[in-house]
C-alpha cells in the first residue's frame, strides 16, 4: 500500500468500523431512538435539514475563524512582548495562567449578557478568549529560549534588533507557533459552540444543537455534533497544511 | 600574502572586565594587552573559564570592557563592525535556509561591493573550497556535524572580514574531522588572507593553526606567555605535528597551562 492511499484508507476503515460497532450496540439493545440514535438515524436529518446544516455551518466556521485570528494576532503580540521583555514575561504570566484558569463555561453568561443581541461579537469574543492562551505561551517561549549564538551572529555584524527578528526570531519560532495553533483551532471552536448553544436565539451549529434539544430530536442532536467534529477535522488540517508551507523545514524527513 | 604593517590589526590594551554576579563582581580580565599583526593567525588558550570567550565578545565589539582599549584596524572598537566574521563552537546554521542561503546570511546585513550574483559565486567558491559541493540546496539537518561547521566557516567569511573570530569551532567534532577542518583552515588563509583569532583548548590545535599561541593565566586573565610558531616556509602538514620541534612547543604550552592552573610554579623551566 503506498503512503498516499493508506493516508485515506485507515481513516476509512476505523470510521466505518466504529460506526458499524455504534450501530450494532444500538440494535442490540434495542434502544429508542429518543434514548440513544444510532447512525442510520442521522441520515433522514442531514436530508431533511440539509440547508440549514450548510448555513449554520458556515455561521459557525467563519465566527471561529475570525475569532482564531484575532487570538493568533493578539496572542502573537503577548507573546513578543513577554518573549522580549522578562519584566513584562514575569509580570504577564501569572495574570495569564490565571485567565486561562477561569473556566470559559462560567464566562459565556456573562459575555452573551453583556453584549446582549450582539450574537457574532460575543460568539467571535469567547472564540478569542479561550485560543489565544496557548499562542502567546508559545511565542513566548520560543522567543525566550533563542540561543544567543544566533542572535550573536547577526548582532556581530552590526544588525538591528528589528533584523534580529525577522530573519531568526520569528521564523525559528514558527514550529512552535504552529504546534500552538493547533490546540487553539480545536479550542476555538469550542468556544464559538459554547457561545452559540448558551445564547437565546444563537446561530451557528450550537442554536441547530439547541433546536434539537429543545425539540427533543435526539438523531438531530447527534447529527450536529457529527457537523461540528466535520467542521473541527477541517479546520485542524487546514493549520496542518499552513504548517507544511511556512515550518515544513521543522519536520523530520522519514528515515 | 599581504606584507605585515606596523600597526597591529587587532590591539588590546590593558583590557579588564569582570561580570556582575549575585556575590559581587567577577573579575575576568586583568590588564590583558596583546598584539596581533594583519594576516597573522593568533590562538589563544587558557584554562577552563579563565575568560577566553569573554575575549571574543570584546573584540567583536558585542560588549564593551569596563577599562581599556580595544582596536581593530587602528579604530577603536565601541560597538559591532561588518569587517568582522565569527563562528563558534555550536554552527548556529538556520535549518530554514539551504546551505548555500545560509552563507549569504552576513551578505543580507552588511553593505558589501559584491553583486548579488558575485556574493552567490564566491558562496560556490568557498563551499567548493571546503569540500560541500553539491550540498549547496540542502538543508543544515541533512549534514554532519563536520559539515555544517564547514558552511558556517564560509558563512563567517563570505563578505571578506579583515578579522576571523573564532571560539573553539571544532570543539566538538571528533578528531579525524577536527584535523580535516585544520587543514580547511589552511586552505582557506592560502586562498585569502585574514587576520584570525582562535580560542582553543587544543594545544596541538593550536600549535598547527597558528603563527602566535597566547597563553591566558587563570581568571582574572592576563596574557601570561607568548610563544611564536615557525614551521619554516610552505603549506604545514599535520607530519609536522610529531616531529621534536612540535613536541618541544607542546611541552613548553602544557607547562604554561599548568602554571595558569595553579598546578606549577612559574619559576620552573619547561620539561
Amino acid at each position: 500500500m503506498t503512503d498516499t492511499v493508506r493516508k485515506i484508507v485507515a481513516p476509512l476503515v476505523f470510521i466505518i468500523g466504529i460506526l458499524a460497532a455504534w450501530e450494532f450496540a444500538v440494535w442490540w439493545h434495542q434502544l429508542p431512538d429518543y434514548r440513544m440514535a444510532s447512525p442510520s438515524d442521522l441520515v433522514p436529518r442531514y436530508i431533511r435539514f440539509w440547508d440549514l446544516f450548510l448555513w449554520k455551518s458556515w455561521e459557525t466556521l467563519w465566527r471561529t475563524v475570525v475569532g482564531l485570528g484575532l487570538a493568533v494576532v493578539v496572542g502573537t503580540l503577548i507573546g513578543m512582548v513577554m518573549g522580549f521583555s522578562r519584566f513584562a514575561r514575569e509580570g504577564l504570566y501569572p495574570i495569564l495562567v490565571g485567565f486561562n484558569a477561569i473556566p470559559k463555561a462560567t464566562v459565556v453568561p456573562i459575555v452573551a449578557l453583556m453584549f446582549v443581541g450582539d450574537h457574532d461579537f460575543n460568539t467571535i469574543l469567547i472564540a478569542f478568549m479561550i485560543s489565544f492562551f496557548p499562542i502567546a505561551v508559545s511565542v513566548s517561549i520560543g522567543l525566550s529560549t533563542l540561543e544567543p549564538e544566533y542572535r550573536d551572529i547577526l548582532r556581530s555584524l552590526g544588525a538591528s534588533n528589528f533584523t534580529i527578528f525577522w530573519k531568526i526570531a520569528l521564523p525559528k519560532t514558527l514550529p512552535e507557533f504552529f504546534g500552538a495553533l493547533k490546540v487553539a483551532v480545536t479550542l476555538a471552536f469550542i468556544g464559538t459552540n459554547l457561545m452559540e448553544i448558551v445564547s437565546p436565539h444563537g446561530r451557528g451549529l450550537g442554536d441547530l444543537f439547541d433546536s434539537g434539544r429543545i425539540s427533543a430530536d435526539y438523531p438531530l442532536m447527534f447529527a450536529v455534533l457529527f457537523a461540528m467534529a466535520a467542521l473541527g477535522i477541517m479546520l485542524f488540517y487546514v493549520v496542518v497544511f499552513l504548517e507544511r508551507i511556512f515550518a515544513g523545514w521543522a519536520e523530520r524527513a522519514p528515515g | 600574502m599581504t606584507a605585515r604593517t606596523a600597526a597591529p590589526m587587532i590591539e588590546l590594551k590593558s583590557v579588564t572586565h569582570a561580570y556582575a554576579t549575585k556575590a559581587g563582581p567577577l573579575p575576568v580580565l586583568d590588564a590583558l594587552s596583546l598584539q596581533i599583526p594583519e594576516n597573522t593567525f593568533c590562538a589563544v588558550v587558557g584554562p577552563s573559564g579563565c575568560g577566553k570567550s569573554t575575549l571574543t565578545r570584546l573584540v567583536s565589539g558585542l560588549m564593551k570592557p569596563n577599562d581599556g582599549e580595544v582596536w581593530l584596524h587602528s579604530q577603536r572598537v565601541t560597538s559591532p563592525r561588518p569587517t568582522v566574521g565569527m563562528a563558534f563552537q555550536n554552527p548556529v546554521l538556520l535549518e530554514w535556509r539551504t546551505i548555500l542561503d545560509n552563507v549569504l546570511l552576513p551578505m543580507e546585513i552588511v553593505r558589501s561591493p559584491m553583486s548579488r550574483a558575485e556574493a552567490r559565486a564566491r558562496a560556490l567558491q568557498l563551499l567548493e573550497l571546503v569540500g560541500l559541493s553539491g550540498f549547496e540546496h540542502k538543508r543544515p539537518s541533512e549534514l554532519s556535524g563536520g559539515m555544517r561547521q564547514r558552511a558556517s566557516l564560509c558563512r563567517s567569511i563570505i563578505h571578506k572580514p579583515d578579522v576571523l573570530i573564532l571560539d573553539e569551532p571544532f570543539g566538538a567534532l571528533d578528531a579525524f574531522t577536527r584535523e580535516d577542518l585544520w587543514c580547511t583552515m589552511h586552505d582557506l588563509r592560502a586562498a585569502e588572507p585574514f587576520t584570525c583569532l582562535l580560542i582553543t583548548h587544543d594545544l596541538r590545535e593550536s600549535v598547527f593553526l597558528a603563527d602566535q599561541v597566547i597563553v591566558l593565566s587563570g581568571r582574572p586573565a592576563h596574557a601570561q606567555y607568548v610563544m611564536e610558531v615557525d614551521f619554516g616556509p610552505g603549506k604545514r602538514d599535520l607530519e609536522q605535528l610529531y616531529t621534536p620541534q612540535a613536541a618541544a612547543m607542546l611541552a613548553t604550552l602544557r607547562h604554561q597551562i599548568q602554571v595558569a592552573q595553579g598546578r606549577a610554579p612559574a619559576d620552573e623551566g619547561a620539561a
